[in-house]
């Protein structure tokens, strides 16, 4: 087992008291003179999440952006925990994002914007979705050179089965326990997919690589250090398919877990009416021309005529893998899965 | 609405806690706050104590005591909010020792007027069709006189309403198809509760088909099985699964009549075609009891802008009602009659009558008379014919006949 990917620090002209929630990158963008600062913390990473705020300062010159990234787990740890100050959270996990409108950390934003969003991408008017991304499976074409490209997770198993040598070591996917998002697709996989567990003993006797970050296990799936990377952002995967051809994506045809990018607005923020117009331009994702690649936006009907298309749906139920008992019996099921090789 | 389902979260997680080894042990029911994400926006707590003691959820949720098996209401106030709580305490033993079990589950009441969703609604009521056939399953194998079908009873209800994983229980060779019948329904509902937003006609049908399969499998076994005791559970199965399916048959009408409701669309039809199309439809459900449906003279040429879906809807819960509720070997008589103002369709029947039920109650939802005996049923007939009347500026009206039995009739303006 390996944690990899922590990106460099960028330490701008910011202090940071007392914070004692990790940080993985911060970048201050505009003047040091603006008129007002929106401060976010967000799990995007810098390179996603730079095109939204570059457009969205040419269209506000007198606004600086102060832009932190952290695990959302350590996001949670700085809102929930430490009540730290921030103007407006964005995370992949949703369930987290649920939990701080649950428990009343979070104040409402209402506008035309949101109310064009339909009603599945909203929780309470606090919990506000701007991007769908579904979780894939990135495979090295080259690591599968002669073999057919799995196009399930029964399928995959089998292969893994077939070709323990060739992946054993070579199969990575996220680190559940420190990781919001993996907790977030494991957890909706177990509940959609009878395949789930299988493919994490599988995993556990290939002596899977654990990460972060799906940006990390792409990076080694390029370098080849990787054969598989399982549930890896399908986002961020498409934005580095073009460069690398050696890669392929697969859309499980069983199930595929849609992640919903949520933004929030705490209550102790300073700028909620700016945080909020920062939303409304998220949602509707006007990049510019020449502005790079934006996330998925959210599209008018969540429907899809693909069974296998499992949208992940805000709303308290996503506080049941939160239970401390839940959280806690499926975390021991998990790793008893994919920790065997230990101790061989 | 709100407390039905705070009683059903809150009873679908005691029944998941469980004595492990030493401790309590539970796996918190995603289906628990699930059924009450679909009600509305509100903010959900729950919390589970033993002996008084948080084992999970909010720490700071008040707990009340609870007599075993009773469900307490209360509202109060919570984290600066109005909350509505049901309370529910189970005795279980560990090690030999008894502990009370308190399962608290609260909601917020900010947006319950505006079911923000209707749809998701629907979906929730697919899900507690089925949760109604879980308990239910679960009710008849406390008997524990058939220990396999208990194995799968089990195996059903501890899981709640959404958890819509085949079932797994070893079965002896009687009753494999049964179980194979019930994963099938299982695997339908799935793909209905996926779809149903679309399609809430066909989901209705989903569910009642593969229903339907579940119980002539049950029926099936029931020929095979020797012991009394196996057979009296097995028609133990079979009425739960009666109640089940008409339960999950009534409530998805509900919702499809509520959604209809909600966007009317008129069509301008022959409203004694409808009738006498209905009547025939239903005609075979009274051949059952040898009961005749005899249609009165009709006004020709009754044309009214309804909505014809719904109006057939409404008049076959009528008919059934009268059907049921009539001994064998009697008549029904139906009538359209029209005047300057009104299309009249009266159904009067033989059987026991209203006598001095309150019938406005009746149209209550899941009100059932003290007359119905054994005879299943859902308790949604009549609010089903009465919002269908509403829907249509109309009036659902029930009286006893002169002599004896009920008279109902559906008043609708044209
Ligand atoms: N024709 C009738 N004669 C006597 N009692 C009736 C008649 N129709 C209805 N009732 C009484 O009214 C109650 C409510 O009827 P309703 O149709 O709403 O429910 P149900 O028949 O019990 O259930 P279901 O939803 O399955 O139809 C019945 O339980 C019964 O007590
Ligand atoms: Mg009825």
């Amino acid at each position: 087992m390996r944690i990899t990917g922590l990106a460099a620090l960028i330490w701008c002209a910011l202090s940071l008291p007392g914070w004692s929630f990790e940080i993985e990158e911060v970048k201050r963008f505009g003047m040091d003179n603006a008129d007002v600062q929106l401060k976010v913390l967000s799990t995007a990473d810098l390179s996603v999440f730079e095109p939204y705020i570059i457009a969205f300062q040419l269209k506000n010159q007198r606004i600086a952006v102060d832009y932190t990234v952290a695990s959302s787990t350590e996001v949670m740890k700085a809102i929930f925990d430490e009540q730290i100050q921030f103007d407006l959270v964005i995370s992949s996990a949703m369930d987290l994002q649920t939990k701080l409108a649950n428990d009343g950390f979070l104040s409402d934003h209402n506008s035309e914007a949101t109310r064009r969003l339909p009603p599945w991408a909203r929780w309470r008017d606090q919990v506000i979705a701007f991007t769908q991304e579904p979780a894939v499976i990135v495979l090295s074409k080259k690591a599968f050179a002669g073999l057919p490209i799995p196009e399930s997770r029964s399928e995959l198993i089998a292969l893994l089965r077939e070709h323990p040598e060739r992946f054993k070591g070579r199969v990575g996917t996220y680190d559940i326990r420190t990781s919001g998002l993996g907790y977030l697709f494991a957890t909706q996989d177990s509940r959609n997919s009878e395949s789930f567990w299988p493919l994490m003993e599988v995993f556990g006797r290939l002596d899977v690589q654990l990460y972060c970050c799906s940006g990390a296990m792409i990076d080694d799936l390029i370098s080849g250090r990787l054969s598989i990377a399982y549930n890896v952002l399908g986002s961020y995967a498409e934005r580095r398919v073009a460069a690398a051809d050696n890669i392929a994506i697969v859309t499980p045809a069983d199930v595929t877990s849609v992640m919903l990018r949520t933004a929030v607005i705490p209550k102790n923020a300073n700028e909620p009416v700016l945080a909020g117009q920062f939303i409304d331009f998220l949602i509707d994702g006007d990049l510019g021309p020449e502005t790079g690649i934006g996330l998925p936006r959210i599209g008018i009907s969540q429907k899809t005529s693909d069974a296998a298309i499992r949208p992940i749906r805000l709303g308290p139920e996503l506080l049941v893998f939160l239970d401390r008992l839940r959280r806690q019996n499926f975390l021991a099921n998990w790793a008893g899965s994919v920790e065997q090789a230990i101790g061989q | 609405m709100q407390d039905n389902i705070l009683a059903a979260s809150t009873t679908s997680i005691a029944e998941a806690v469980r004595a492990e080894r030493n401790t309590l042990g539970l796996e918190l029911p995603y289906a628990a706050l699930s059924m009450l994400g679909a009600i509305s926006d509100d903010r959900v707590f729950y919390r589970v104590a033993q002996n008084g003691l948080t084992l999970t959820g909010y720490d700071d949720l008040p707990i009340d005591v609870s007599d075993e098996a009773e469900i307490l209401f209360k509202t109060e106030a919570f984290r600066s909010a109005v909350i509505r709580s049901a309370t529910l305490t189970r005795k279980i033993s560990v090690d030999g020792r008894l502990n009370d079990v308190t399962v608290t589950v609260a909601q917020t009441r900010e947006g319950l007027g505006e079911i923000s969703a209707r749809i998701s609604l629907i979906a929730l009521l697919v899900g507690l069709g089925f949760f109604v056939l879980a308990v239910s399953l679960s009710a008849f194998a406390t008997g524990r006189t058939l220990r396999p079908l208990d194995v799968l009873a089990n195996a059903v209800s501890r899981r709640g309403p959404s958890d819509l994983r085949p079932v797994k229980a070893e079965a002896p060779t009687e009753i494999v198809p049964l179980v194979t019948a019930l994963n099938r329904f299982i695997e339908r509902l799935e793909t209905s509760l996926t779809r149903s937003e679309d399609f809430i006609a066909e989901a209705a049908h989903r569910v009642r088909t593969p229903l339907a399969t579940v119980r002539a499998q049950a029926e099936i076994a029931l020929r095979r099985v020797e012991r009394p005791e196996n057979k009296t559970a097995l028609r133990q199965m079979i009425r739960a699964v009666d109640e089940s399916s008409r339960s999950a048959g009534q409530l998805l009408d509900h919702a499809m009549v509520t959604f209809r409701a909600d966007h009317m669309e008129f069509d301008t039809v022959d409203l004694s075609a409808l009738v006498a199309d209905t009547v025939e439809r239903l005609a075979p459900l009274g051949d059952l009891k040898d009961i005749s449906l005899r249609l009165g003279t009709m006004p020709s040429n009754a044309m009214l802008k309804c909505d014809p879906i719904l109006i057939q809807n409404a008049l076959r819960n009528i008919i059934d009602n009268a059907i049921k509720y009539s001994p064998g070997d009697s008549d029904i008589d139906i009538a359209l009659t029209a005047d300057d103002a009104h299309y009249t369709i009266t159904v009067r029947d033989e059987g026991i009558g209203f006598s001095d039920m309150k019938t406005s109650e009746l149209a209550r939802r899941f009100s059932r008379g003290p007359n119905v005996g054994e005879i299943v049923g859902s308790g949604l007939g009549l609010t089903i014919c009465k919002e269908v009347a509403i829907a249509h500026g109309g009036t659902l009206e029930m009286k006893d006949n002169p002599g004896r039995g009920g008279c109902v009739s559906l008043v609708l303006p044209h």
